[in-house]
């Protein structure tokens, strides 16, 4: 959770806090990206890359979303549409308030990366959690060495930040992106995302990496990163399990020892590989 | 100018071989070029060849009945294309299209697979690089097989 000297988004992280949203657009078929500023006009919310928070679409429910950029006082949150409370979020017209409770969770460590090289890597919607990291490394882009971006979806309809891509690569950034399916009019790579780590330049022993996507896609990151010659130590992955109160107290989100909501979503992949294997865990 | 050994050598699939199956490889291989629209292979096509990749794109194909070419992979340099060529009957099973100018160096299948049988460690040493290259692609299609950026119902 978000350090005592940060100020959360409301005034208790059990209580749902009016957010008006600002803006809403969407980036692809199915994902919509939401401005939300403070409906009282005075709130604030200090959040880090990798931290989510729990939208609250009055009358349906309540769901965890990344959030994937802005400021203090103008959050971006970009959904995927998959079910009833996402379905609701995405219809949401400007003007419209959310009930908004946060910042909660683990950010990616981003300053233990300083002076190493970086692969940051995005599966579908995985790429909203890490956008505001890869903004980060951008405006911080000496302190790193050589920084990759690889982003696998399912089609080329599907991919997502189109502008932010053309700007991470003028920012000195590698980025590769890959689609698992595809006509033959699409001139881009085809193939699956862990596909793309043999196009990296980075040195493997200095590399730190940071996923995002479904858990399948990130168990295959990992272990292609491996055979790379990536640490585990050095690989972070963020991970999803159904969440309730988001503080730790619920046990909603238990795998195995830890609780998604409070130790991660962000965990060293060392810390949760063998539990990833585990069924029904 | 590097020799067709060195180059070869810097290639990740043969990364690792000794010096001597280096230049027997080698022995069987050229440099090659293919312009954009040209393949390098075509399905149900005697599979003389295979090529590892030095530069440019290549896309493959297979071509469904009614549907037209359906691409599910692109590989670049570093990749290969073909291991038909290593096992009966020796055909091509799809079309390997360059979308952007290719260098390759391309292998005589023949030659090399008398050398493999002539030279078992060296056949066995070849046999263990395709095997990595082939089981990546397993794993690869498996993945897209079971389409993980889809809705989990
Ligand atoms: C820490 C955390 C951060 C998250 N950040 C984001 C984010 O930035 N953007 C975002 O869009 N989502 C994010 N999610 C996922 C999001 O919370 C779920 O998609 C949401 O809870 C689904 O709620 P629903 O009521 O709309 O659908 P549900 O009724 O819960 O599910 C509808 C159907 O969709 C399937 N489904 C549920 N979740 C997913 C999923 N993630 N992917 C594919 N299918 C799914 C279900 O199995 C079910 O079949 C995050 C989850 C966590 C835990
Ligand atoms: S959601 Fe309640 S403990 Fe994590």
């Amino acid at each position: 959770m978000a350090a005592a000297t940060e100020r959360a988004c409301g005034t208790s992280p059990l209580l749902p806090h009016a957010w008006r949203v600002a803006e809403a657009w969407r980036e692809t078929g199915d994902v919509v990206t939401l401005a939300l500023e403070p409906a009282a006009g005075d709130g604030a919310c200090d959040w880090q890359p990798g931290q989510f928070n729990m939208l609250y679409a009055f009358g349906v429910g309540e769901v965890p979303i990344s959030v994937s950029g802005g400021t203090s006082r103008r959050l971006l949150h970009t959904i995927r549409e998959v079910g009833p409370v996402t379905r609701a979020l995405g219809a949401l017209a400007p003007g419209s308030i959310v009930g908004l409770r946060g910042p909660f969770g683990t950010a990616w460590p981003l300053r233990e990366a300083r002076g190493r090289d970086l692969v940051i890597a995005a599966g579908g919607i995985g790429l909203a959690p890490l956008r505001a990291l890869i903004d980060t490394v951008c405006r911080e882009r000496d302190a790193f060495g050589q920084v990759a971006v690889l982003y696998g979806t399912r089609s080329p309809a599907d991919q997502l930040y189109g502008p932010d891509l053309d700007r991470w690569r003028r920012a000195g950034l590698q980025v590769e992106m890959t689609v698992d399916h595809a006509d033959v009019d699409w001139r881009g790579p085809v193939g699956v995302v862990t596909s793309l780590v043999r196009r990296v330049r980075s040195d493997g022993q200095r590399t730190t990496a940071f996923l995002c996507g479904p858990e399948i896609m990130m168990r295959f990151m990992a272990r292609e990163l491996e055979q790379a010659g990536v640490a585990d130590s050095h690989v972070w992955v963020s991970l999803e399990r159904n969440m309730q109160c988001a503080t730790g107290h619920c046990g909603h989100c238990q795998l195995g020892p830890v609780f998604v909501c409070a130790d991660g979503p962000v965990f060293a992949w060392q810390h949760v590989r063998r539990l990833l294997t585990v069924r029904a865990l | 100018m590097k020799s067709l050994e060195e180059l070869i050598g810097e290639h990740p699939l043969l990364a690792g071989f000794a010096p001597a199956h280096l230049a027997l490889v080698a022995g069987c291989g050229s440099n090659t070029h293919y312009g954009p629209g040209e393949f390098l292979c075509r399905a149900g096509q005697p599979a003389q060849h295979f090529f590892l990749i030095r530069r440019g794109t290549v896309a493959l194909e297979l071509e469904i009945p009614g549907r037209g070419p359906f691409r599910f992979s692109t590989v670049t340099a570093g990749d290969v294309v073909g291991w038909s060529w290593l096992i009966p009957p020796y055909e091509w099973q799809f079309d390997a299209r360059v979308l952007e100018d290719v260098s390759a160096i391309r292998f005589d299948g023949a030659c090399l697979r008398g050398k493999c049988d002539a030279d078992p460690a060296l056949g066995y040493a070849l046999m263990k690089a395709f095997a990595g290259v082939l089981v990546k692609r397993f794993m690869e299609t498996r993945l897209q097989l079971i389409d993980v950026y889809g809705r989990r119902d």
